[in-house]
């Protein structure tokens, strides 16, 4: 199982993660490698076992809709890398 | 020297009115300063806050008040939320992040009156056997500077093993407790999943997380553990269950007690005195009166590669947050979708990187099925093998890692042979089952070697009651490192 670096662009873009191209070379290998130890899987016949996404026996746990206080903004806003007023500041998501 | 004692040892000692919290966190605090600078253990120190803490400890006794943890310092993981104190889990993504509330499990230990002594290293987003992958450098193992202290939570493991602290927490996603606990010779305890509030733990992968103790003794681990746990209506996966009194199960015999070895955790390429220990260790516990046989977990070997797509896929999706909007690292990258990815390939280092890359392809579409879903299917199978097992046994014992602690340097350009330093510690992880290390002993240069008791979904106080009468008739836990000595 090799990627190829295409792919490993790929996915990178899709992880939104800008890498080098040594970082690209590297991934392309130690990925491929994981990949192949990983089709070990595949020597199990798993057609009739259901997945687990969670070993608990709970579901939909729900909870009465009651306001509560929150965090002040001043709190919240305190780790922003940059604020205006009561806001995060970010650059243009949308162009006009 | 009061920073060596135990914290039931420091309780009968404030009782007794021969010591108060202020002198013992003092005391704790010189010795942090004479060992951290050679250890790194500790990423940040609040010396004064936990003077403030200890005061305020020593005033709620004076008024008659006591609860088994009043004023007793503890050193927490750099992944878990303490309200004023960094938590950076060991990113520079997270540089400077100050998070404002606490983590349920600190603000229960805070209301008991623990005393926190500061934040301990971790790998990177808790990714890692060694802290190796720490953004803020390796801590040292206290038995041989030179090696791994384990990991993730090798900070709070090699703070608990050099007596810089009373006690500690980490967290435990496939190991991060009990290998670091094993490789540096302390008590350390992965609870069930669902048995501690997961709120103000920095995720990695969401259906495996738990946090829990590191501790000098069986006795300490079983406090320390009932101080955190039960459900929390923050965490929707916590089990609405009432949690056992721990200290009820420190037994001294075993009669009774159905012990199963599982004989796919020996296998070839472990260190042979580890195996050794190992089983000198069961006829301790037959010498106890337990009945030791032999069980099967027949999928034991799947248990990696299952591990190593669903853990980073559950991490690549928690750790889409970190975005460079509402807290830490932002490298302006001219818009917003270069300043994410700028963000994101400057501030998260070469593992974290790595596995976000093999949770992404996994989940991604065309081999989604393939990879994840393959992976859950396994997952079956491999929880369904300790349901049997626990149809027979009450615990299980054998090794936390196959080897004692390695070289820095050693494994950190071959991700899959640090992978395998974990691999009898995964499984526990996805079958949702509590798990123990405690020492059994050292191998021909000294190094801890880690016993691993496992026990069934929210039955911890059966590990517990086998550990403790296993300790209690050995010496291995009164071991000290000889750091100080030098």
């Amino acid at each position: 199982m090799s990627l190829t670096r295409a792919e490993v662009q790929h996915i990178a873009e899709l992880a939104k993660l800008q890498l080098t191209e040594a970082e690209e070379a590297l991934y392309q290998d130690q990925l491929s490698d994981i990949l192949d130890y990983i089709q070990r899987l595949n020597t199990l016949d798993t057609e009739a076992i259901p997945p687990t996404a969670t070993v608990l026996p709970l579901h939909s746990i729900m909870r009465d809709d009651v306001s509560r206080p929150s965090l002040p903004a001043d709190q919240i806003l305190a780790n922003a890398p940059a604020r205006a007023g009561d806001s995060f500041e970010v650059r243009v998501i949308l162009e006009e | 020297m009061p920073y060596r004692l135990t914290i039931h040892e420091a309780h009968d000692r404030f009782v007794q009115k021969e010591l108060t919290s202020v002198e013992l966190t003092g005391a704790v605090f010189d010795r942090i300063e004479e060992l951290n600078p050679a250890l790194h253990a500790f990423l940040h120190l609040t010396r004064d806050a936990a003077l403030e803490q200890a005061r305020a400890a020593d005033a709620r006794r004076a008024q008659g008040e006591d609860t088994p943890l009043l004023g007793v310092p503890l050193a927490i993981k750099d992944v878990i939320c303490v309200q004023g104190m960094p938590a950076t889990a060991g990113s520079k993504i997270l540089q400077g992040f100050v998070p404002p509330y606490d983590a349920t499990a600190i603000a229960r230990l805070r209301a008991l009156g623990a005393v926190f002594l500061g934040k301990t290293n971790t790998d990177e987003f808790a990714m890692g056997s060694s802290t190796e992958n720490s953004a803020y450098g390796v801590t040292h193992n206290p038995w041989d500077l030179e090696r791994v202290p384990g990991g993730s939570s090798g900070g709070s493991a090699a703070a608990v093993a050099a007596d810089l602290c009373l006690g500690a927490f980490g967290t435990d996603t496939g190991g991060s407790i009990r290998q670091p606990a094993s490789l540096c010779s302390v008590v350390g305890l992965k609870p069930s999943y669902g048995r501690v509030s997961r709120y103000g733990l920095i995720a990695f992968a969401s259906s495996l997380d738990q946090m829990g103790p590191f501790a000098k003794d069986v006795r300490d681990a079983a406090i320390l553990l009932r101080a955190i746990a039960g459900h929390d209506p923050l965490d929707s996966t916590t089990m609405p269950i009432t949690v056992p009194d721990y200290t009820a199960y420190l037994r001294s015999n075993l009669t009774g007690v159905r012990v199963g070895v599982p004989r796919e955790y020996f296998i070839d390429g472990m260190q042979p005195e580890v195996e050794q220990a190992i089983r000198q260790a069961i006829e301790v516990m037959k010498s106890l009166d337990a009945e030791v046989r032999e069980v099967s977990l027949p999928h034991t070997d799947f248990g990696l590669p299952v591990y190593y797509l669903i853990a980073p896929a559950e991490a690549s999706a928690n750790l889409a947050r970190f975005d460079g909007v509402r807290y830490g690292l932002r490298v302006d990258g001219g818009d917003i979708l270069s300043t994410y990815k700028a963000t994101r390939g400057q501030g998260f280092g070469p593992e974290v990187k790595r596995r976000i890359m093999i949770g992404t392809y996994a989940l991604s579409t065309g081999y989604y099925d393939a990879y994840y879903l393959k992976a859950q299917k396994v997952r079956t199978l491999i929880k369904s093998d300790f349901d049997r097992a626990f149809q027979e046994v009450d615990v299980i014992a054998c090794p936390t890692a196959p080897t004692t602690a390695f070289k820095i340097g050693e494994k950190v350009n071959d991700p899959l042979q640090m992978y395998l330093s974990d691999v009898f510690t995964l499984n526990q992880n996805l079958a949702g089952i509590c798990g123990m290390s405690l020492p059994c002993g050292f191998d021909g240069q000294g190094l801890p070697i880690g016993l691993q008791l496992n026990g069934p979904a929210f039955g911890e106080e059966k590990i517990i009651h086998v550990a403790h009468a296993y300790e209690q008739a050995t010496e291995w836990h009164k071991h000290k490192p000889k750091i100080d000595l030098r």
